[in-house]
């Protein structure tokens, strides 16, 4: 059936409580509301308020439940409805979620999901526009997974529900109601730390994951009217990094091309150009290249444009690029 | 909420007969024999600190009655989220005292807790293990489980906005918690008048909609007393209570603190006559349950224990480069993985 990102996460909830009793949802305004972008909408009414939980106002609490709800068997799903509001559980998740099977040697796991919508290109409020899965990258413990596709997103969390370990998924807004696509209505997963070819080509290879795909599609669409075809790698999963497709496909083109939305110091295109420097400086024909959110604070509406990578920045890189 | 202390033994040992729990004398035997068994554990791993046989720690010296006491009032099906200063609690709820001795002295080996046991681990940053307590009893709940979920905690944490999340949390869902604050005056140097202008924590309870309660600390009737209600209301549905049991940091915050930079001698002389544990001999040597030969026997148990568990923690293997790897996801990365042949090239003098 044709599903939107939107419809095809809230499949995923729906079918994993219908699987499995230990899975359950919790949140601000995920149940009677159904979620501000409605993608827990009918979990209440089907599971009742017993597993699908709406919580007060207070994100280091939900992190925090969670936790304790993993340590007595469950595994929950709680939505941060904002990433710009994530800062508050930032404790729970570097402190507690991402350590607990390290500190007690197995004894305690915890297999939760956060999900949150994050990213800009929205013309959205303050705070409602964070791309700041780098800080999530860097914390041993963390899996960091993040769709562009609904297919990808429903294959995506239903693997992170069923994974043994703390899962931050990243929801991009801009992508929520941006297309429909065939999506299986049974379940099925997608295997995290896997990359996926979006676009086979030669010369030079992209690296992009999130709101960034559509806009890298846009750009390789318009290279190639000059005779470009760059391949296209969407990561998917941000951590833990599937570096050897990344590796495997520069070797092949010679050249790197990374787009993120995230602020470029420290971003995530960091550590992929530094591993590639480190494992495949030789292959490589041309210095990496980043195309990236500006360092600066997200602006407001109406400066939104400045920071956002635009397919015109991401064209202007890969001509630069191929040029070098 | 209330301002009033629960006591049932005054500091001279005597008894408020009304207010007595009816425990068999084994039971107070055995409380006493926990108490001695903590300070012992403690005061050992003060000297083994000392003699540089263990890490950083934080004594529990002063303590033993609120942590006994209300551990005593656990059942085994019920969970624990303790916080850094458990000795007693752990002592009581059976954890093998080598557990304690190895995490201390730098092994998380130490806190792998054992199956069975509904303890979870150790929590270092401040107050954050409260909404652990809280998802923990949402959980229980949700699988039909009549069970109660303690959080430990000092009053320092009480400013934190874990605390308040928590606590709230549990209001709002009426969940099975009880959270007990060791109020023992100090959060390293800052004392509990700069922490809060509360008279007291135990009426912060108020403000979630629950009951506080609070309890001579250094008594341990009381805190047997007020933990066996507040659990028993917990299994059964009535929802949480804050109990604040009233005591004193006799030690340093941690083996690294020096209190008397911010402490008057006096204090600490005038709360040792408070002592927890002497208050209690008294009320058993009037009771006919304790003589000399008694505190031997005591004194001479701890000791073999304590003996037995220093020289298992110590004879316990340094970890393995691999144990971190192992435990950091369910399964190895391909990263992690490269970074440990690195590691244990390094370690077997032969880089690549």
């Amino acid at each position: 059936m044709m599903l939107n990102m939107v419809q095809a996460l809230n499949q995923a909830m729906h079918q994993e409580m219908e699987r499995d009793p230990s899975v359950l949802v919790l949140g601000e305004d995920i149940g009677v509301d159904g979620g501000v972008f409605r993608l827990t909408e009918g979990l209440l009414e089907k599971f009742g308020k017993e597993r699908v939980i709406d919580t007060p106002l207070a994100e280091s609490a939900i992190v925090g439940a969670s936790i304790g709800m993993a340590a007595a068997g469950l595994r929950p799903i709680a939505e941060i409805q904002f990433m710009g509001f994530i800062y508050q559980a930032m404790n729970q998740l570097i402190s507690h979620a991402a350590r607990l099977r390290n500190r007690s040697r197995g004894r305690f796991t915890v297999p939760i999901v956060i999900r949150t919508p994050y990213g800009a290109g929205v013309k959205a409020l303050e705070h409602h526009s964070e791309s700041s899965e780098s800080l999530f990258c860097q914390i041993p413990g963390l899996k960091v997974v993040v769709p562009s596709t609904p297919y990808d997103a429903k294959g995506l969390l239903i693997a992170s529900i069923r994974d043994d370990d703390p899962v931050i998924f990243l929801e991009p807004t801009k992508l929520y109601r941006a297309g429909r696509q065939e999506v299986p209505a049974e379940p099925y997963e997608v295997p995290l730390g896997r990359a996926k070819t979006i676009r086979e080509g030669e010369g030079v290879t992209i690296v992009a994951w999130g709101a960034m795909i559509p806009v890298v599609e846009q750009a390789a669409e318009i290279v190639g009217k000059d005779g470009i075809f760059p391949e296209v790698i969407e990561l998917r999963t941000l951590a833990p990094l599937d570096r050897e497709s990344v590796l495997e496909s520069v070797k092949r083109t010679g050249r790197l091309l990374i787009v993120h939305e995230a602020p470029k110091t420290c971003g995530l295109g960091s550590e992929i150009a530094a591993f590639v420097a480190e494992k495949g400086m030789f292959q490589l024909e041309a210095p990496i290249m980043r195309v990236t959110g500006q360092d600066i604070t997200v602006p407001l509406a109406k400066g939104e444009d400045y920071y956002y990578p635009s397919p015109e920045r991401v064209t202007l890189g890969i001509k630069k690029i191929m040029e070098s | 909420m209330t301002e009033d202390m629960f006591q049932v033994l005054a500091e001279n040992g005597r008894v408020a007969p009304e207010r007595e729990p009816k425990l068999p004398s084994p039971d107070l035997q055995k409380l006493y024999s926990l108490m001695a068994t903590t300070r012992a554990a403690d005061l050992k791993a003060l000297k083994l600190q000392r003699q540089g046989r263990m890490g950083t720690f934080a004594p529990s010296l002063g303590h033993e009655a609120c942590q006994v006491g209300s551990a005593f009032a656990l059942q085994p099906k019920d969970w624990v989220f303790p916080y850094f200063r458990d000795l007693g609690t752990y002592i009581t709820l059976g954890l093998p005292l080598k557990n304690y001795y190895l995490y201390w002295m730098g092994n998380e080996e130490g806190m792998r807790i054992p199956a069975g046991l509904n303890i979870f681990t150790v929590s270092v940053p401040v107050g954050s293990q409260l909404p652990h307590a809280v998802g923990c009893a949402m959980a229980l709940r949700y699988r039909k489980e009549e069970a109660a979920v303690v959080a430990y905690f000092g009053d320092g944490a009480t400013s934190e906005g874990d605390f308040n999340e928590a606590l709230n949390f549990a209001g709002v869902f009426r969940t099975a918690n009880v959270f007990i604050c060791f109020n023992n005056q100090y959060a390293i140097s800052t004392p509990v008048r700069q922490q809060t202008a509360a008279k007291t924590i135990a009426q912060k309870a108020g403000a979630f909609g629950f009951d506080g309660v609070r309890a001579d600390g250094n008594d341990v009737l009381a805190m047997y007393t007020l933990a066996k209600e507040a659990l028993e209301k917990a299994r059964s549905g009535g929802g949480p209570t804050l109990i604040e049991a009233f005591t004193y940091r006799m030690g340093n915050h941690t083996t690294s603190d020096d209190a008397s930079r911010y402490r008057m001698e006096a204090e600490v002389r005038d709360w040792s006559r408070r002592d927890p544990i002497e208050r209690f001999r008294l009320y058993l040597k009037d009771k006919g349950l304790w003589d000399e030969s008694f505190e031997e026997r005591v004194q001479k148990e701890a000791e073999d224990l304590i003996n037995k568990a220093v020289e298992e923690a110590e004879n316990t293997p340094p970890p393995r480069p691999e144990d971190f790897f192992i435990h950091t996801y369910k399964e190895m990365t391909p990263e992690l993985n490269d970074q440990l042949a690195e590691l244990q090239d390094l370690l077997k003098g032969a880089p690549k």
